[in-house]
């Protein structure tokens, strides 16, 4: 319950103070407005995604202190392409996370997702169907999880633990069983599509264009929604609010489409934007619009915030969990054909219990809450990127295995402790 | 100052009881709901009016007796059908979503879609507006924000508003005003008033007399699981009113008009 509740019940508007947490871009009537009603809010503990980007940006200029190599572009470019599976795995877990939920399994079942698609390669499946079998097994597999959890009424983080030991196991087995491909516990990717994801570029003319479009469509979707809710007569954001956000976007865009149009090469020319970042992207477009626009995000969102709520209003609870895990598993997938692209093979040694371990981090570092009903797929792409600069820095430093891991820990920790004293001010939470 | 026999009541239980083994929760009750009035439910604890809100918005179904709801008889198996029928409750934990918005928590499992089969939220938002704007749910400035954030006589007000808009003819409140401050009582009392102005039946379940002598338009006295009187408020004062619910039977001759229930 909010501390504030003393207005009279007379017919005057509540105090703006009474509502911390409110839309801050539909209560404006300026952009003065704006910014005080943000400022409010992240004093109010609702600080959204504000904490994640200044963390970013301080760990950026720790690193490019300690070494002037990170910000090149090779580097950069690197980064992009070392994020692009933790962001993705990330997204799988937003999903399941919503509900107040976990899937510790997402891990291995993205490595197996891929010896299923390398494998079929190696045997000279089309590539077509080799993604598709590998993706249908992968979201079959986490319908499965969410059936048990959602019918059986079992905690789902020891389901899935239970299915990331079963999996680890499977991926052993698949491994083994095929034969010579995998030999010495490796497949080898002989694809090139898959081999660009991470691999491959757009040339420079082309990394323009395409990401001129997407900004554009991106403004033009934020402005016509702002456009209709005033012709309904709703309340929109203020022209001058809009205006702003667009123009973060166009930076960022512009900054990774320079950035990533630099020769970065050295002994040839290499330069565009890799393909990953544009999967990325699109996954990000696909599942904002699925767990924003439609009537099953709806649900996750109201079973993370309320279960009783939900059931009461007449919610297929079931239903809407399996198909939860389910995405997760299907994104689980789409990670491990990432992975494979971006290792050139897939093998018996995959790490997928640390690996979900980070997917989990980077989702709650963005912003997610572990308790289910906070959270949006762009915290996957921040925290991804959090987690990822950490690992790339504390590689570029030439710290050891062990200390890059003991050094995570604590940002991982830092970023925890962050959230928790920024959302202390917080109602309900 | 008698039950209304020149209209049929929106809904009229007769003889029901409710058994849960050996124990009678519920023991031949009579009651008339009429549309566009104020019934209070007042009673001890363990009178039995939960039991009884229960039976009537389909948690279980009585053991005896027959319930009529616009003059047909009914048997409702699950809260659904009772909220299809237009019998909608609001509980005392109001069953919002904290996290999601005013709008979203009014139209939850009743969303609105485009013909791209996203949800429609112009639609949905003007839905919910013009509902809030109807029972003059006036505090509230933004109904995009989230529940979360809203006092407890707002958050009420919300899960009134949502089962208002679903086209609720009889709106059951169980103890609205209990946690509830005295400017959000008053703003609830209000938004009862305005209920039944708008034809809506309300049973209102509650322990406060003053909100009960203030708002009702006829009270049904329970005790140990029988309801010991009915009439309009007038029939009661508040000392007979204490009466009744303390020792089951009237102070003395009054309230003389009342009509005494049970066997």
């Amino acid at each position: 319950m909010t501390s504030v509740n003393q207005e009279p019940a007379s017919q005057e508007p509540a105090e703006l103070m009474s509502t911390p947490d409110a839309s801050a871009d539909l209560l404006a009537n300026s952009m003065g407005d704006y910014l005080r009603i943000v400022g409010r809010r992240v004093r109010a503990g609702e600080s959204g995604a504000l904490p994640v980007v200044l963390g970013l940006v301080a760990i950026v200029i720790f690193f490019q202190v300690k070494n002037s190599l990170f910000l090149s572009a090779g580097n950069l470019v690197n980064l992009m392409a070392q994020s692009a599976f933790i962001i993705t795995l990330g997204m799988a877990e937003i999903f399941v996370l919503l509900l107040g939920d976990i899937d510790l399994a997402a891990g291995y079942t993205a490595a197996c997702a891929a010896v299923i698609a390398l494998w079929m390669l190696a045997l000279g499946d089309p590539l077509w169907v080799a993604v598709v079998v590998a993706l249908a097994a992968a979201a079959a597999y986490g319908a499965l999880q969410g059936i048990v959890i959602s019918r059986l009424k079992l905690p789902s983080f020891v389901v899935t633990l239970a299915g990331q030991l079963g999996l680890s196991g499977v991926l052993l087995y698949l491994i083994n069983a095929t034969g010579s491909i995998g030999v010495g516990g490796v497949i080898e990717l002989h694809n090139s599509i898959i081999n660009d994801i991470e691999n491959g570029q757009l040339n420079p003319t082309a990394t323009w264009i395409v990401m001129i479009a997407i900004v554009a469509v991106a403004g033009a979707f934020m402005f016509y929604g702002d456009f209709r809710r005033r012709s309904a007569g709703l309340v929109a954001p203020p022209v001058s609010v809009t205006l702003l956000k667009v123009a973060g976007i166009v930076a960022a865009g512009i900054i990774v489409a320079a950035v990533a149009n630099q020769n970065r090469g050295r002994l040839i020319v290499l330069e565009g934007m890799p393909w990953g970042v544009l999967v990325v992207l699109a996954l990000l477009f696909a599942w904002t619009m699925l767990i924003g626009r439609t009537k099953f995000g709806r649900y996750v969102y109201a079973i993370g915030g309320s279960t009783e709520a939900a059931r009461r209003a007449g919610i297929n609870l079931v239903r809407v969990r399996t198909l939860a895990f389910m995405f997760a598993g299907l994104t689980a997938g789409i990670t491990g054909i990432i992975y494979a692209s971006y290792l050139g093979s897939i093998s018996n040694g995959v790490q997928g219990g640390q690996t979900v371990l980070n997917a989990i981090a980077a989702a709650v570092i963005g912003g997610t809450s572990l308790f289910g009903g906070r959270g949006k797929m762009l915290h996957a792409v921040l925290g991804g990127l959090v987690v990822g600069v950490i690992y790339n820095g504390l590689e570029l430093l030439g710290l050891s295995a062990a200390a890059q891991l003991m050094w995570t820990a604590l940002v991982l920790l830092a970023a925890v402790i962050v959230d928790r004293i920024t959302r202390r001010g917080a109602a309900g939470v | 100052m008698t039950v209304n026999d020149d209209a049929e009541p929106l809904l009229r239980l007769r003889g029901i009881g409710k058994s849960f083994g050996p124990v009678r929760a519920l023991n031949d009750i009579d009651l008339d709901v009429p549309a566009g009035q104020v019934t209070a439910l007042v009673g001890d604890n363990g009178a039995g009016k939960s039991t009884m809100i229960k039976t009537i918005s389909g948690i279980w179904e009585p053991s005896h007796g027959e319930m009529f709801w616009q003059g047909k008889p009914v048997h409702f198996h699950s809260p659904k059908e009772a909220s299809d029928a237009g019998i909608a409750t609001v509980y005392q934990d109001l069953a919002l979503c904290d996290n999601l918005d005013i709008v979203q928590n009014m139209l939850l499992g009743h969303e609105v879609l485009t013909r791209a089969g996203l949800l429609n939220e112009i639609t949905m938002e003007k839905t919910a507006k013009q509902t809030l704007a109807d029972l003059r749910v006036t505090t509230v400035r933004n109904i995009r924000q989230p529940v979360g954030s809203l006092s407890g006589g707002q958050r009420q007000s919300v899960a009134v508003a949502k089962a208002v808009m679903l086209n609720a003819k009889l709106v059951i409140m169980d103890e609205p005003t209990a946690a509830l401050g005295v400017s959000q009582t008053a703003l609830i009392l209000d938004l009862i008033g305005r209920l039944s102005a708008r034809g809506i039946a309300v049973l209102l379940i509650s322990h406060n007399l003053a909100d009960v002598f203030q708002v009702a338009d006829r009270i049904a006295v329970m005790y140990l699981g029988r309801l010991v009187v009915t009439g309009p408020k007038s029939d009661f004062t508040t000392d007979s009113a204490v009466h009744w619910i303390t020792t089951g039977a009237g102070p003395g001759a009054s309230p003389t008009a009342a009509q005494i229930a049970g066997a």
